[in-house]
């Protein structure tokens, strides 16, 4: 088939990324890609000219794609080629200086913005141009002539106190200039802060020594030939020599209104990026008008680049642009800054949540409405954006602890912010990761989290770095990380969240492992899926589950936990940790008979021997004659307690005894992750119960508040309090649902500390006490199903389940 | 041609699964996949010796029960790192007898660097 042929029109972020984007659905085996630019170069991250101006990077550094990509994706690249015209009728574009004609199938506009030049009397002269001394901040041109012009001059102005003047400031102040921001509105960056946040930020960059004027309003530029200074509406003037105009940007609309395309603002497009006039014509970034909106920040450029890609290359069903909400996280002059929604609060129903400290320069305000977050502002501090910027993008219920909103409370705050950790810190602690060699990854392509961890191993041991190394990817891409979707999948390689699997599993009655892949896989096994199928299944089917123990991690094959040699630990039952002295007097002739090289005491409360070979196994549990106690798999674990009311002078309720029946009821459930518990006598908390993934601490009166979602391993966490119940019985009850409910909707490995915050524990609360779903005594009903079909798998010692199951050697013949 | 030596009946194998056995003193992982095929490779994992035939397998990697690093059943070549194991020429007799190349002393068997599919 002919190729068809695809002009682009602008060389920026925007026109650069959409081909990327159109390269990587294969686009290139469709298109004969064309692209032309404006300017003299290869495409670059205009976000960082900033650090140009003030020297922290070199030209050369901010360069997106060099002109060798070009070639190697076979694009013809016209660089510094200005298209003037567009013909719709016989689609083509011209280029006016060249006269070239080139014949598009499908064009996109990306033709970007430029700076807005307010008019302000003697600020432009007769033949279009700036005066001298004055200069627009876009380009890399603009740059070298400002950092040429700054080298000689003493004070320079800027007018516009929005994110780019600032910045411009900046890389003033670092070539030995005196600054002066003049703005117009009456606090800086009008469009992401509000009066009071402006008002910081504006003490805070007056203590850098750059002199901030606001609502001043210019009405000349002074000077014959040449800039010599500012005249202000309230007659005050201003000496300088150098002038910068950052006043905003203004959509390269030209071509569009030439060729009798719809433009507002700017080009009009439907969801799809198209031009509402013309099915072939495409447009995306700062040229695009969109449901009423124009964007001036790169996020919304990569969604709409995303889009169009799709569009164009055919996706189905069509892929539709939806508008971006906007969150930001900026650096202005060394200050971090988050910046999401709305800045006011707009409606009665809006409640904020407000905190100030100006001295500092710390300044959050959230506004809140319903529950959920519509705008916010951190400045000084902002260790708590992702949360905030992703509770803001999802639109998702807040805790209602408002405070925790803000700050960090209890935990040890993160002072390192990712600007200042040195190359060689170590991220992922298990295996031996730097931010040095996560960015050497994401300098070889790697664009999202998932396929950084995947390469360099980072977050893939105990997995408490994961929000780190996430952090740093979006860090280093700056902002533009790409969400692998597979993330949302139960397991990679069925392309479906836990609910439709679940859904898929049930209506097609698939009770095994293999079967689940046969059906829903192509028949293609994946070993790393494995055992989370086996666990979504075994916790659905019950009995009727089809076990095949290939599908089980080795752990889960001969129930001990895998030492580093290859040899097993043995733990015994131990509820509560009490035994009885003949049980224990048991564990220490074992000890002595297999000479078993350690014997512990576990953080569970009960005794572990340690370096089992696999072949002593059933010899071992034989001779112990003590039920498994499950310390090796994702499962229930065991369950802690104090000693309670039986001896202690303070024990307030019987936590021996009910760590006993939580024993006895729950062992050996599967689940999504561990489950350790504890019980509490009182609520001194002698046994932990905070902290584990169900606690049950006895409380005056003879009623047990339960905890969920505690943790005190690589995450530390105090657990919620779900309710207070009167007696044992429903300790169990209620522990019982939550633990069901979690083994149904949490995600593989996801432990309940984060599944409760990830659900809300009002939501957890209002699911399992108030039964609000009507799901109750189903939860209780499939629970009780799986207590009765749980068996001691160290029985197993007579009746092994499959050959040479717990041979060290296989014996040939 | 390399000399054959008897390993064994594959009953001695689940599916899906992998045993260690011992050959002219060498210690090598075998595998009877769900589809029926039967793999080899060095039993230990060059990381931190993990007991490879303790690992997970689908029809053509392995898993290392210690800390994850996987392996190609085929040619003993690891996916996603630089390390590798031996791979073993095995064959699968008409009575589901197991029969292994033995060479285990020649340069037979694939190199590191050499590992096709790499």
């Amino acid at each position: 088939m002919k190729k068809q042929q695809l002009v682009v029109i602008g060389n920026g972020m925007a026109g650069a990324r959409a081909v990327e984007n159109v390269l990587a659905r294969g686009g290139g085996e469709q298109f004969e890609i064309t692209i032309f630019g404006d300017e003299p170069y290869g495409n670059y991250n205009r976000i960082l000219l900033s650090n140009v101006l003030n020297g922290s990077q070199d030209p050369a550094d901010i360069f997106l794609n060099p002109l060798s990509w070009y070639k190697e994706n076979k694009i013809r690249l016209h660089a510094g080629a200005r298209v003037n015209l567009i013909n719709r009728f016989d689609k083509t574009v011209r280029v006016a200086e060249s006269g070239m004609i080139v014949p598009y199938d499908k064009l996109l506009i990306a033709t970007g913005s430029r700076a807005f030049i307010p008019p302000i009397s003697g600020l432009i002269l007769p033949d279009g141009s700036l005066k001298a001394g004055a200069f627009g901040f876009r380009s890399i041109d603009d740059c070298h002539a400002i950092i040429k012009k700054a080298r000689a001059s003493r004070r320079a102005a800027v007018i516009g106190g929005g994110l780019l003047g600032l910045e411009a400031a900046r890389g003033l102040v670092a070539h030995g200039c005196e600054v002066h921001v003049v703005h117009l509105a009456g606090h800086l960056m009008e469009q992401q802060l509000d009066k009071a946040g402006g008002a910081i930020l504006k003490t805070t960059i007056q203590n850098m020594g750059i002199h901030v004027h606001v609502e001043k309003s210019t009405n000349a530029v002074l000077g014959d030939d040449h800039v010599t200074g500012l005249a202000f509406k309230d007659g005050t003037t201003l000496d300088c020599d150098l002038l910068v105009i950052s006043a905003g940007i203004k959509p390269n609309v030209e071509l569009g209104v030439r060729c009798g395309m719809t433009v507002e603002r700017a080009i009009v497009v439907d969801d799809h990026m198209r031009a509402v006039d013309d099915m072939s014509v495409y447009a995306v970034g700062e040229c695009t008008q969109h449901r009423g909106r124009v964007y001036g920040l790169v996020a919304p450029l990569w969604e709409q680049a995303k889009v169009f890609a799709a569009h164009i290359t055919g996706a189905k069903p069509a892929p539709a642009y939806h508008g971006s909400k906007i969150a930001t996280k900026l650096k202005v002059m060394g200050v971090e800054l988050a910046c999401m929604g709305v800045t006011e609060a707009k409606e009665e129903r809006d409640e904020i949540i407000q905190f100030s400290e100006p001295k500092r320069g710390t300044y959050k305000k959230l506004i809140v409405r319903d529950g959920r977050l519509v705008g916010g502002i951190l400045m000084g501090d902002i260790s708590k954006a992702a949360f905030l910027m992703q509770a803001f993008d999802r639109d998702s219920p807040l805790p209602e602890e408002r405070l925790s909103l803000l700050f960090d409370l209890g935990a040890p705050s993160q002072k390192v912010t990712l600007d200042e950790m040195p190359a060689a810190a170590q991220v992922c602690n298990c295996n031996g990761v730097s931010k040095g060699a996560i960015a050497a990854c994401v300098a070889s392509g790697a664009r999202s989290p998932k396929s950084v961890m995947e390469k360099t191993r980072a977050g893939m041991g105990c997995g408490s770095c994961k929000g780190l190394v996430s952090d740093i990817v979006a860090w280093l891409c700056g902002g533009e990380t790409e969400e692998d979707p597979s993330v949302h999948y139960y397991v990679p390689c069925i392309p479906m969240t836990k609910p439709d699997l679940t859904k898929a599993i049930r209506q097609q009655g698939l009770k095994s492992v293999s079967s689940v892949f046969a059906a829903l896989a192509d028949g293609h096994e994946d070993a790393a899926s494995k055992p989370a199928l086996a666990s979504l299944l075994s916790t659905l089917w019950n009995q009727a589950y089809e076990d095949e123990r290939d599908a089980r991690f080795i752990n889960d094959r001969v129930h001990g936990n895998i030492q580093k040699d290859g040899t097993f630990s043995v733990i015994p039952e131990m509820p509560g940790g009490v035994c009885t002295p003949d049980q224990l007097m048991r564990i220490a002739d074992v000890a002595v008979k297999f000479n078993v090289p350690l014997v512990k005491l576990t953080g569970g409360q009960r005794i572990d021997l340690v370096g089992i070979p696999k072949d002593q196994l059933p010899l071992v549990w034989r001779d112990l004659d003590m039920p498994a106690g499950y310390a090796w798999g994702k499962s229930y674990r065991t369950c802690k307690s104090c000693i309670g009311s039986d001896f202690c002078r303070f024990g307030l309720g019987d936590s021996m005894a009910l760590a006993g029946k939580i024993e006895k009821r729950f062992r050996g459930i599967d689940s999504p992750g561990k489950l350790k518990l504890a019980t509490a006598g009182c609520p001194r908390n002698c046994s932990e119960a905070l902290v584990k993934d169900v606690g049950a601490v006895a409380v005056e009166g003879g009623q047990w508040e339960i905890y969920v979602g505690g943790a005190a391993g690589s995450h530390v966490r105090k657990g919620d309090l779900l309710c207070t119940v009167d007696n044992h019985d429903d300790v169990l009850l209620y522990s019982g649902r939550f633990m069901q409910w979690y083994r149904e909707n949490a995600k593989y490995k996801e432990r309940t500390y984060t599944f409760v915050e990830r659900m809300g524990i009002e939501r957890v609360r209002a699911v399992i006490v108030e039964d609000s779903e009507g799901i109750g005594s189903a939860l209780d009903q499939a629970m009780q199903e799986s207590v009765e079909a749980s068996r001691d798998p160290w029985l197993e010692r007579d009746a092994p389940k499959t050959a040479n199951q717990f041979a060290e050697l296989a014996e040939g013949v | 041609m390399a000399p054959e030596q008897v390993i064994g009946s594959i009953k001695q194998i689940p599916k899906g699964e992998g045993r260690t056995f011992e050959v002219a003193g060498q210690r090598v992982a075998i595998f009877h996949t769900r589809k029926g095929d039967v793999f080899a490779i060095g039993a230990s994992c060059p990381h931190r010796n993990g007991p490879l035939a303790d690992g997970l397998t689908d029809g053509t990697t392995v898993i290392c029960p210690l800390h994850e690093r996987a392996f190609d059943l085929r040619t003993g070549a690891g996916i996603g790192h630089d390390d590798c194991v031996t791979p073993y020429r095995v064959r699968l007799g008409g009575d589901g007898t197991v029969f292994i190349i033995r060479d285990l002393t020649g340069r037979e068997h694939t190199s590191c660097a050499a590992s096709p599919g790499e």
